[in-house]
């Protein structure tokens, strides 16, 4: 399986990606920087955390314009794997490979700590190594991460099983006070239409070591690694 | 010419730093207050031109680029 993280201007989180896939998941990574316009023969590429362009007029919107994201545009359009980390769950809803948008927080603060989500499906190339269910020990740290879409898109998110991660308590419950940022129905990740497109605001690569305090991150990546060992190369779509 | 541009969180999205004003304004005694919205303003300054052909190029510079349609609303005017 190989992996293509790309660095902007202002990303942060590219090294902690890259760390993930190399030194613990063992995966071939290389970088790809934002100017170039190819992506090279990577097969999921990784849309990682920071403040690419200074986060300037809106998170995310100038990354959507450079070369790399065209391609990258591209290689989801042709039903190739992407993950938006963070930034990248912005960048990705900015150049419309995801439906919605990021907000600031509901309570204006940058929250970074480690949280719960559980995982509201497994039918897709980025949870199916977890169980339905499963509440994951995952940090965030972002100060626009409060989910927003129009209601009939929530609704559309949802009849589709488009939802992959739910802000929720340790043991598993959707409560308000679990909810770090106001997202909508706390939302915490989805993915697009095809399955192939995956964002969220939690930091799994920054939760793949006991040492760092989780190892739960690690189950994102695995289900990557399994669904491209199935040969399931091509998306699987919902009835 | 110069094209002044407002961007407005739409009605529907809640705007947590009007929210704020919003309590500041009232703990400093600022009362009759119904609510408080913030967005941006920008300008751009034209070489000129056709102020037809202008009012589209920045009609699509603000749907494209300067405002995002999921969260925002703009206006805009073009001054010779």
């Amino acid at each position: 399986m190989r992996f293509g993280v790309i660095q902007f201007p202002g990303s942060n989180c590219d090294q902690d990606a890259y760390h993930a896939l190399v030194d613990v998941l063992g995966q071939p990574t290389r970088y790809i920087w934002h100017k170039d316009t190819t992506l090279g023969d990577v097969d999921c590429v990784v849309v990682p955390g920071g403040f690419s362009y200074g986060d300037y007029l809106r998170t995310g919107a100038i990354a959507r314009f450079s070369p790399a994201m065209k391609a990258v545009i591209a290689h989801a359009e042709s039903g190739g794997l992407v993950i938006g980390i963070c930034n990248g769950f912005q960048i990705l809803c900015e150049a419309h490979l995801l439906p919605g948008a990021l907000i600031r927080n509901r309570g204006l603060k940058l929250r970074c700590e480690y949280l719960h989500v559980r995982v509201e499906t497994t039918n897709s190339p980025f949870t199916n190594a977890c169980r339905k269910g499963q509440v994951l020990r995952i940090p965030i740290a972002h100060g626009e991460g409060n989910y927003f879409a129009e209601p009939s898109v929530i609704e559309q998110l949802q009849r589709e099983d488009r939802v992959l991660l739910r802000y929720c308590t340790k043991d598993g419950a959707i409560t308000d006070d679990a909810n770090p940022n106001g997202s909508l129905d706390n939302i915490a990740g989805i993915c697009n239409e095809r399955r192939n497109v995956f964002g969220l605001m939690p930091h799994p690569e920054r939760a793949c070591e006991l040492l760092l305090g989780s190892e739960d991150g690690k189950l994102i990546f695995n289900s990557i690694l399994q669904h491209t060992k199935a040969g399931r190369h091509e998306a699987v779509r919902v009835s | 010419m110069k094209a002044k541009i407002i961007v407005m969180p739409k009605k529907t999205v809640l705007d947590p730093q009007g929210k704020t004003v919003k309590h500041a304004l009232e703990s400093m005694n600022f009362t009759g207050i119904k609510e408080v919205r913030i967005g941006k303003f920008m300008e751009i300054e034209l070489e000129g031109g056709n102020k037809a052909e202008l009012q589209k190029k920045i009609d699509e510079a603000c749907h494209k680029l300067l405002s995002n349609p999921v969260i925002e609303e703009y206006t805009f005017e073009i001054h010779e």
